[in-house]
């Protein structure tokens, strides 16, 4: 088994992590207090190719793997969850959906643009009342002619202001058999007439992006925009979020060494008791945890990336992997708080920052909840994934690579 | 047009150095391409962009320094090449230029050989100098700017930043011009460029290849040493006057070298 | 021709660089300690008087070059010049000041004769002839003992390390003229012209850094003019007073002018000098700080710097744990004074 990273694995690391470092990070918390995503930070993440990076050269990505897609995530969460929120929705879930199930057209038409970074993606599934409970869903798309015609209200959507397709289920069977049957998806271009979008503030944490909602009325989406087939939109939502939380699962890994960064540097700087801080126990018990749930976290999305490059079934594993980091990236945010005392609770100090950040992704991607019982589930073994119709492909450096 | 850029393999600049048994200890701190080397990449890779042709990266160093040379493959060089000999361990900055001359003169036609300013390790700044010294080359060093290039009339202009404020000098190619931060960001490597970096094999050239023994090495460093532990013991100045305190102070000041 | 002891003496437009008298200074020392005479080198255009100077400084002959090709320093003919000289004198030793010129010059001559540079040394003690000199590494952070085997030995000294030694004005020495080796046809580069900087030290990189904290606009005493009536409108005025006087501290000492988060909320100078948690990170090897407390959220800004000077009317400021010197004061006093004290002894 070999644990090593590839050296372009490191490269491709090195080079976002100087980038988010550079151009991003000196004025983040400006952005995360104006509640505003930085205009420089969409364009530039397209100009560096980081909007297409585990998408094959010949649909306009930069032909690198699903490890190197997790190891970008981390880098880019240690700045802000905001710069990996784009990567979840933009690639983890519409981009990759895409890739899974999308025909050669379609893929062409639309999956080229994303990866070039030309045009942003988003993911329409949850609804106001519709989140956990994806059963609940109520959006409908009714077919007349050529073409469906939506109707709906999609809410909690990341890049909604800013996006320019979303990947949207909507129910073209009102009366299903079971409640997550008769739901298709969709790839909408949100500039068609009858989408209204718009941005929801006041959240606790993933400030400095951008969360919305997106409104459709009487949309028209050509039938040629109809992504996999009729009915089958639930299993590729959930097919689309095992890349959405694997790309989650790396970023709250990144949440956790950023905790434990700053910690370690506050705790090596600040004296009480006439020494610095990191010589008291108490304080070294926290650093010690947030170790621990770092190097636990990295293995486990690690291994899922590995599974994905292998073209092997990994919603266990990564659903393991995203409740984990963010759980324990809520943990370590909070242990970093309290160690840095008063200055914690400011915003002279990033933590306050990580810890209202983790919080959204223990609700979002699936609940924690969520997973607790998938895995349950697995373990009891009262569920079994069974092959999917279109399967995520195996990474391959040459035909990824080749034009 | 060929440039040929100089780069070389350095720890990590965060790397907390120590002396342990005589020897430097970067403890894990990775080992990176010297961070001023990146603008002279730069430098050269704008100037095919504008004129055509290609950026050699040109290293010394043990076989498996390829770290430097990998990063400047990624921003774009389209050639490196790793001059490696048992030989040239603990060269001096005599020889290591006699080194690098030899496998400037056997890549050859190159128009202009590009340095960093200096190496973030040794900290001398006399390769680039030497370098041309021994090519036969003028040298212009600390190069802010190239207002004018023309390697077909085989002359430019280069601004230089020194002591007393800038210079504007005139002159002939082929030339060693070295660069400071102010000549333009270094790009960071494109994924393209670390596919093609990862995967590239980088010819090795021994003092054989490059047809030359192995230069003598004059300067030796028989010690290394931790700088003596700063006890930060607060001296309060005073006097009795604000003119006294000053003069006391400036004194001490002067005298703790940082100026 | 027989003295074992060189230093060059670096120039510019026929002004002498205050270095070189430090060099001469340590020459002059290790000539006494080898039994031998100094030789001062001193090339250039219009340079007769700073040859004359080199003897009020100790040398006791001046190689003299004064040539209208040397008048702006080139790499070429200066190194083929010394190269000459000192193929034909065989000095052991020769100092140069570590300027940009001091450098190229030993740099290419080493070359020429076959032998090394001990570059930019702090320090320096013989064993024979030979010198063993101390020089940093990895920016400072450690130290390195080096000696070079073959002769001449080149040896820049750091700028500021060593000395300036007295000026006698009744000494002189003995002025040798040479010629210049190569003609203005056979040199491949020309200087075409010359500006001086404008604008101000980047903060990120200033090895000294002067920064002012809320205590700037402590001066109570300080009449704002009449048409200032709105109390914050007073205090900003008040504060800019105070970093007019930093500013000048910091320009004299060719500094870098930082501020505290105190100052830059309180609107007395724009964020973009704020050094600290939120701000830029520092890490000079001199930092002045004025007016400021020392709170953990400036020093984790600027705590690796190498000496800190703090300048506070608060005895009890956290900021004197940290400082190498302190002085309890009113930083309106201090300070000017301080921008006295270094003019003089800067030469600025």
């Amino acid at each position: 088994m070999d644990f090593a990273l590839t050296e372009e694995h490191r490269m491709a690391q090195a080079m976002v992590r100087d980038f988010v470092h550079k151009e991003v990070a000196p004025t983040i918390t400006e952005w995360d207090q104006k509640q505003d995503m930085a205009p420089f930070v969409l364009p530039r993440m397209a100009e560096l190719g980081i909007l297409g990076i585990n998408i094959p050269v010949r649909y306009g990505g930069q032909g690198l793997d699903y490890i190197s897609l997790g190891l970008v995530c981390e880098e880019l969460e240690v700045v802000d969850a905001t710069l990996r929120v784009v990567m979840s929705v933009h690639m983890g879930l519409c981009s990759m959906g895409l890739l899974q199930w999308g025909t050669e057209e379609q893929k062409q038409k639309f999956l080229v643009p994303l990866a070039r970074g030309e045009k942003y993606g988003s993911f329409g599934l949850t609804e106001p009342d519709a989140g956990s409970d994806v059963g609940a869903l109520r959006g409908t798309a009714k077919r007349d002619g050529d073409h469906y015609v939506l109707n709906g209200e999609k809410m909690w959507i990341s890049m909604a202001t800013k996006a320019h397709y979303s990947l949207v289920i909507m129910r073209t069977d009102p009366k299903p058999e079971r409640r997550t049957d008769g739901m298709s998806a969709f790839l909408v271009d949100l500039s068609s007439p009858g989408v209204t979008t718009g941005d929801i503030h006041g959240k606790m944490g993933v400030r400095a992006g951008s969360t919305g909602w997106i409104a459709f009325q009487d949309v028209k989406v050509p039938a040629e925009n109809l992504v996999g087939e009729e009915g089958e939109g639930f299993k590729i939502a959930m097919s689309c979020l095992d890349n959405g939380r694997y790309t989650v699962a790396a970023g709250a890994t990144g949440l956790i060494r950023a905790s434990l960064e700053a910690s370690v540097k506050y705790a090596r700087e600040r004296q009480a008791l006439g020494r610095e801080i990191g010589k008291l126990q108490l304080i070294q018990q926290k650093i010690a945890k947030m170790v621990r749930w770092y190097e636990a976290a990295r293995l486990l999305y690690l291994r899922a990336g590995w599974l994905k490059n292998q073209g092997v079934r990994n919603t266990r594993e990564t659903s393991l992997a995203k409740w984990f980091a963010t759980d324990m990236s809520f943990e370590a945010a909070s242990e970093a708080v309290q160690l840095h005392g008063a200055y914690g609770y400011s915003d002279e100090y990033p933590v306050e920052r990580y810890l209202r950040n983790s919080k959204g992704a223990v609700i979002y991607e699936g609940s924690n909840e969520i997973h607790t019982l998938l895995q349950a589930d697995y373990a009891l073994e009262y569920r079994k994934d069974r092959p999917l119709r279109c399967e995520l492909p195996a990474y391959d450096p040459e035909t990824w690579q080749s034009e | 047009m060929k440039v040929i850029v100089c780069v070389k393999q350095v720890p990590d600049s965060a790397a907390a150095v120590t002396v342990e048994g005589g020897v430097v200890d970067w403890g894990d701190a990775p080992l990176v391409i010297n961070p001023w080397d990146e603008y002279a990449v730069e430098a050269g890779l704008l100037l095919t962009e504008a004129h055509g042709g290609d950026v050699v990266a040109l290293s010394m160093g043990p076989e498996d320094a390829k770290e430097a040379i990998k990063h400047a493959l990624a921003m774009g060089c389209s050639e490196a090449i790793l001059v490696s000999d048992p030989a040239l361990a603990g060269a001096d900055a005599q020889a290591a230029a006699r080194a690098l001359a030899a496998a400037v003169e056997k890549i050859g036609d190159a128009d202009v050989v590009l340095f960093g300013r200096q190496a973030i390790d040794s900290d001398t700044g006399i390769l680039p100098p030497q370098v041309a010294r021994a090519l036969g080359w003028p040298a212009v060093t600390q190069v802010s700017a190239l207002p004018a290039f023309d390697p077909d009339a085989k002359t430019f202009q280069a601004e230089r930043t020194i002591e007393q404020g800038r210079q504007v000098v005139e002159s002939k190619l082929p030339a060693v011009i070295s660069v400071i931060k102010d000549y333009a960001e270094p790009r960071y490597p494109s994924f393209m460029g670390i596919r093609k970096a990862s995967r590239a094999e980088i010819p090795l050239w021994s003092l054989a290849d490059l047809g030359i023994e192995a230069p003598e090495s004059v300067v030796t460093w028989p010690e290394l040493m931790n700088p003596p532990e700063r006890e930060v013991t607060t001296e309060i100045i005073e006097g009795d006057s604000p003119e006294e305190i000053a003069t006391q102070l400036a004194d001490k000041i002067i005298g703790e070298k940082v100026l | 021709m027989s003295n074992k002891v060189w230093v060059f003496i670096d120039q510019f437009k026929g002004a002498p660089v205050s270095s070189s008298w430090e060099a001469l200074g340590a020459g002059r020392k290790l000539a006494d300690e080898l039994g031998t005479g100094l030789t001062a080198l001193v090339f250039g255009e219009g340079v007769q008087a700073v040859a004359e100077t080199a003897g009020q400084y100790g040398a006791d002959e001046v190689l003299l070059a004064d040539d209208a090709s040397l008048t702006d320093f080139r790499p070429e003919p200066y190194a083929a010049l010394f190269s000459k000289l000192a193929q034909e004198g065989e000095p052991a030793i020769v100092l140069f000041p570590t300027t940009t010129r001091g450098r190229e010059l030993a740099a290419m001559a080493a070359v020429d004769l076959n032998t090394g540079v001990l570059v930019d040394v702090t320090e320096m003690a013989l064993e024979g002839d030979a010198v063993v000199a101390t020089r940093p590494i990895y920016a400072g952070k450690l130290l390195a003992k080096v000696r070079c085997s073959a002769r001449p030995q080149l040896i820049t000294l750091r700028v500021r390390a060593f000395g300036k030694p007295e000026l006698d004005e009744g000494r002189s020495a003995t002025i040798t003229k040479v010629e210049p080796v190569m003609d203005e046809g056979q040199i491949a580069t020309k200087v075409v012209e010359y500006k001086t900087t404008e604008g101000g030290v980047s903060l990120v990189d200033a090895g000294v850094v002067v920064s002012g904290g809320r205590g700037v606009a402590n001066n109570p005493s300080l009449e704002p003019p009449a048409d200032i009536s709105d109390e914050n409108e007073q205090e900003i005025w008040r504060a800019q007073q105070g970093f007019k006087l930093i500013g000048e501290l910091a320009e004299v000492l060719g500094a870098a002018m930082g501020a505290s988060r105190a100052a830059v909320d309180g609107g007395y100078i724009p964020y973009e000098y704020q050094v600290g948690q939120t701000g830029k990170v520092v890490s000079p090897d001199l930092y002045i700080a004025c007016g400021i407390s020392g709170a953990i959220q400036h020093m984790a800004g600027m705590r690796t710097s190498k000496v800190i000077v703090a300048i506070n009317k608060d005895a009890d400021a956290p900021i004197f744990n940290f400082a190498r010197f302190g002085v309890v004061g009113d930083l309106y006093n201090i300070v000017p004074a301080l921008t006295q004290a270094f003019r003089e002894r800067l030469e600025k």
